[in-house]
């Protein structure tokens, strides 16, 4: 029988690498080849460290007012000072009273400059969660970045924008983050069901999520959002505002977790396991989790971008979450009339991040979903 | 009546789906997919399925296996223990047991191992679930096996999707055999591999059998490939067996239209035996729907008038040799003979 | 014999991708003539395949025709090179569906299901003719009866899942007639049906062959099909043709190992019960792999050290069209000897 044992041909070492590579490496792989979705992987990373580290970052306090810092332009950073030195500087405000109106107004001038400094000295705050310090990114030399530093200006109540735009961000995407992970384990438990069981179980599921796509989702949220009472705290409406998302964005999963479940039950792998006696647990959880865990990973990630515009929607409608929480919608709302919008267009970057998220978002999801099945 | 070697005794199986229309999902007809289907497996013997699409083979094969659960019948078992036990009827719980006792090799190579796991859990998976937690004694049966289906044992860390069809295919009968069954259900096991493998697999199926006494249900479409394995053969058509021989008699004499028709129809690899072929009408009949009596009749060439009427029975016109056939004993059918060298 | 009606000669077509070049067709040549049928049979990844959309010029990025000719004579006596042509011209594309027909494997996903059996069919009459709706439609359902489809009249406004296996490949041949092709080029057409089902297609190109003097070229790995049908035959082994001649000549005195080991290989209804099949040692390489000089030398029986690995067998003619690949007819054998 010595024709039986192989006379195989020489195998290469490329060729070994790929045949001993697990699937998630050929995921990998096939994923590091979409330019576009590596791309936005850093971007949408990048995102999650300003979140962590916002009020590193920060540089002026997000909550105080003072209407002499009201609608400063974006100022810029003069990097060389008049000797051509490397220099970076910013100007302090002054004031300055209009004889004609005798209106105090103030705006930055020349002759008060503040070196720009690394590691300054601001407000204080608790890094990462549980250390005091005062330490930020930015700052001036005299320690009052709030007079002096206006990298994207400030809104009506004299609030920097930069500061408040990158809290913000925590906010909103911290929010679309406990909001799939709600959808996740709804979607995965009630589709799950669905799929596995059959049956007038998936009868009902299935009726239940028909019912809830049909209905409107903005006057579904507006109604939600205003049942919700106006005297919670923000951090009450806050998660109020996460169980309205959640409660539309688990659909799509179930239904993706059903298609796949279905799909796999007649796949001949996993009769052949039913074959020699694998229980119904082995078989859910070695062998049909595994294989639709990257369509779960790529369904997730295009459904973040979806709470994050949710939010973004509902807060600019004042639905939402309400000032003092920050969040990109709430700091949107600000910028709804065209006066204000005709005096401060600056306070219309708020949606440059959302933009940009989003999109970062979708072009990863898709990444990965091609990734994680080519054919799919 | 099942001898005392016999493995696997089928009687009267039947499998039915309902046929539900509109709304409120009535019931209005069934799809006799498995209709009255008896045969009895020796051991270490082959027995093969043969058929067209849709005539109920590998609906059969299911059943046996309990992957389905049959609408009526029995499943007569005979355990390494001598004990005979239905299965047709037996719960989930009550089969895990006899699960080691028959196993299934699947058609498609490429879906039937799970692509995230190495060949070794998928080897090894049988023995796992089945008691063998020690990791050492599995790595060392996973050896054996993987030696008796001649598969070099430095493949052992890799996935499916390094191998070729036949090689998969040679992974998916060491997974059959890790249990020692003594019945193993083969459902087109070298329909989608070239020649050349084909061929391969074959031998092995056949040195596998000579070696560990297995018996096999071949389940297939292919005469050819049928001839070169089989001891015993099963003609069906839509749901029922039409005929069952052993081989030499069902290929040279065969006593049913439909085998006929079948042998004829198989193109022989050799251009100098361009014979007359028998080049039946029609397609294969419905199983929601046969035709009355004989469910071949339409198709058949020599069909009377009686055989609209009357349903036939399978009747033993030789030892070993029983037709589904009204006129049986009145046709004289061609075979195909063996080449004089 | 006539003239060729479709002669190619030394054609590649590589497929190039990041992870290397595939040699998917690396020099094959044949004539195809009116009224015969040439049978190119091969395992996979022998490129039988990819040589037929070669000519169609229908090969999937990234495979192309890298060099060679495929001279077309066409019906009004011009002889162009279909290599030479731009794939999606208005001259490949009169001759793709018009002057030569393909039939595929697969009934089911090359026919739409979104439209009727009859679209299709007036779709592909238009393209090739100036006939109008209303004639399309008769000579459509002409067609359907001409391929043997019960009830043409009404089975023209049906969907192709309405219809069996064996009834949708009718309708796919009557597809590739719908231009009144010269050349039928039809890729395992019966691979995925049963074999009655078979047996009545073949049975339909057959007539069809006869009734138009048509030129067939069949694809199949099924060696029963081949002797059922070919005229001659082409043996290809990755991407190489290793043998060709008449199908009488190939079956009963083939002379490259692996045409001969390919046939003692074969199952027959006509072998004893329960005995062992001849089988080739080894496998077939993957295409990133390929072995050296002669593609077969790894599993031939018969090579010759030294020799075999080092080059490629032209190919020599043994016998009036009979064409071997191996260094066992070359003369580079009394050399080495």
């Amino acid at each position: 029988m010595s024709e039986l044992t192989l006379t195989e041909p020489l195998i290469t070492e490329a060729e070994t690498r790929v045949a001993v590579a697990t699937q998630r490496q050929l995921i990998w792989w096939r994923f590091r080849k979409h330019k576009l979705a590596v791309v936005s992987a850093i971007i949408v990373v990048l995102f999650y460290l300003v979140a962590i580290f916002a009020n590193f970052l920060a540089y002026a306090p997000a909550f105080e007012t003072n209407a002499s810092r009201s609608y400063i332009p974006p100022q810029p950073i003069h990097w060389f000072d008049a000797n051509g030195h490397f220099h970076p500087q910013v100007y302090a405000l002054k004031g300055k009273r209009d004889m004609r109106t005798f209106k105090l107004t103030y705006a930055p001038d020349a002759s008060e400059p503040r070196d720009l400094v690394l590691f300054a000295r601001g407000y204080p705050y608790d890094f990462l969660g549980f250390i005091p310090t005062d330490i930020h990114l930015l700052g001036v030399s005299d320690g009052h970045p709030e007079n002096a530093l206006f990298l994207l200006g400030t809104d009506q109540l004299g609030r920097d924008v930069f500061s408040r735009l990158v809290l913000a961000t925590r906010t909103s995407l911290t929010i679309g983050l406990v909001g799939v992970t709600l959808s996740l384990v709804l979607g995965v438990l009630l589709g799950g069901i669905s799929g596995l069981q059959g049956g007038w179980a998936d009868t009902i599921i299935q009726r239940i999520i028909e019912i809830l796509r049909s209905v409107p989702t903005i006057p579904l949220w507006m109604g939600l959002a205003a049942a919700v009472p106006s005297s919670w705290s923000p951090q009450q409406v806050y998660f109020a505002i996460t169980i309205i998302i959640s409660l539309i964005g688990w659909t799509e999963l179930a239904r993706v977790v059903r298609g796949r479940f279905m799909a796999l039950r007649e796949e001949d792998f996993i009769t052949a396991a039913e074959l020699c006696g694998a229980s119904r647990l082995r078989i859910i959880f070695r062998h049909m989790v595994p294989s639709f865990l990257s369509h779960i990973i790529a369904a997730v990630s295009l459904a973040l971008p979806a709470m994050i515009i949710s939010e973004t929607a509902l807060s600019f409608l004042g639905l939402g979450l309400r000032p003092p929480a920050i969040s990109w919608g709430v700091m949107l709302q600000d910028a709804q009339n065209l006066e204000t919008l005709g005096l401060a267009p600056w306070l219309l970057l708020a949606a440059v991040p959302v933009i940009v998220v989003i999109l970062a978002f979708n072009f990863l999801g898709d990444g990965l979903r091609d990734a994680a099945d080519p054919y799919g | 009546m099942s001898a005392a070697t016999s493995v696997l005794d089928v009687r009267e199986l039947r499998k039915y789906y309902p046929i539900h229309r509109g709304m409120l999902s009535r019931l209005v007809g069934q799809v006799r997919a498995v209709d009255d289907v008896s045969f009895s497996i020796d051991r270490g013997e082959t027995l093969s399925l043969v058929g067209e699409s849709g005539c109920g083979k590998t609906t059969t094969s299911r059943c046996i296996l309990r992957a389905i659960a049959p609408t009526s019948g029995e499943i007569r078992f005979r355990t390494k223990t001598g004990a005979e036990i239905d299965v047709a009827r037996l719960s989930r719980q009550q089969l895990r047991p006899l699960r080691e006792q028959m196993q299934m090799i699947f058609q498609d190579p490429f879906s039937s191992l799970n692509p995230r796991m190495t060949i070794a859990e998928i080897i090894g998976e049988p023995l796992l679930v089945n008691g063998m937690t020690d990791a050492g004694a599995r790595n060392a049966r996973v050896a054996e096996l993987l030696q008796l289906v001649h598969l070099p044992s430095a493949y052992l860390n890799r996935f499916p999707h390094a191998f070729s069809g036949g090689q998969r295919q040679r992974i998916g009968i060491a997974r059959a055999l890790a249990l020692s069954p003594s019945l193993i259900v083969a459902d087109e096991p070298v329909s989608a591999l070239d020649v050349s493998v084909q061929a391969q697999i074959v031998n092995l199926m056949l040195e596998l059998q000579d070696r560990l006494g297995i018996a096999y249900l071949f389940v297939a479409h292919d005469l050819s490939v049928v001839k070169h394995v089989s001891h015993r053969v099963a003609v069906m058509y839509v749901g029922r067996i039409v005929e069952i021989a052993p081989t030499t008699a069902l290929f040279e004499t065969p006593r049913h239209p439909y085998t006929e028709a079948l042998l004829s129809a198989v193109p022989v690899p050799d251009p100098r035996e361009r014979a007359q072929r028998i080049v039946l009408e029609g397609d294969v009949a419905d199983p929601s729907d046969p035709p009355p009596g004989c469910p071949f009749h339409p198709r058949c060439r020599y069909a009377v008038a009686r055989c609209r009427e009357e349903v036939p029975a399978l009747t033993e016109i030789s030892p070993g040799h029983a037709v589904r056939c009204l006129r049986a004993n009145e046709l004289d059918l061609r075979g195909v003979t063996a080449a004089a060298a | 014999m006539a003239e060729p009606i479709l002669t190619v000669r030394d054609l590649h077509t590589h497929f190039i991708q990041d992870e290397g070049v595939v040699r998917a067709v690396d020099g094959t040549s044949f004539d195809v003539y009116a009224g015969r049928t040439l049978g190119i049979v091969g395992e996979s990844g022998c490129g039988k395949s990819v040589t037929v959309r070669s000519i169609l010029r229908i090969v999937e990025r990234p495979g192309r025709v890298v060099s060679g000719e495929m001279m077309l004579r066409r019906a009004d006596g011009r002889v162009v090179d279909l290599a030479k042509l731009p794939s999606d011209g208005a001259e490949m594309r009169a001759i793709r569906g018009g002057e030569i027909g393909l039939v595929f494997q697969e009934p089911m996903s090359s026919l739409s299901a979104y439209h009727t059996v009859g679209n299709q069919l007036i779709e592909a009459i238009r393209l090739h003719s100036k006939l109008s709706k209303r004639a399309a439609r008769t000579r459509a359902i002409e067609l359907l009866a001409m391929v043997g489809i019960p009830r043409p009249a009404q089975r023209v406004d049906a969907y192709s899942f309405e219809l069996s296996g064996g009834l949708r490949q009718r309708v796919m041949i009557a597809l590739a007639f719908a231009a009144e092709p010269r050349i039928l080029i039809a890729d395992e057409p019966t691979t995925a049906l049963d074999v009655t089902t078979q047996a009545q297609i073949l049975e339909l190109i057959r007539r069809l062959q006869q009734e138009r003097d048509l030129a067939v070229i069949l694809i199949t790995h099924d060696m029963g099909v081949i002797a059922e049908m070919a005229d001659d035959v082409v043996v290809m082994y990755l991407g190489h043709e290793v043998e060709k001649g008449p199908v009488d000549t190939i079956f009963h005195a083939p002379r490259h190992p692996y045409t001969r080991a390919l046939l003692q290989s074969i199952p027959s209804v006509l072998a004893e019960p329960r005995s062992r099949l001849a089988t080739i040692a080894g496998s077939i390489p993957h295409p990133y792999a390929r072995p050296s000089g002669c593609p077969f030398h790894p599993r031939c029986s018969e090579h010759i050290v030294g020799v075999c690995e080092k080059s490629f067998p032209a190919e020599i003619d043994i016998a009036d069209r009979h064409g071997v690949a191996c260094h066992l007819y070359t003369s580079n054998v009394e050399a080495a000897a």
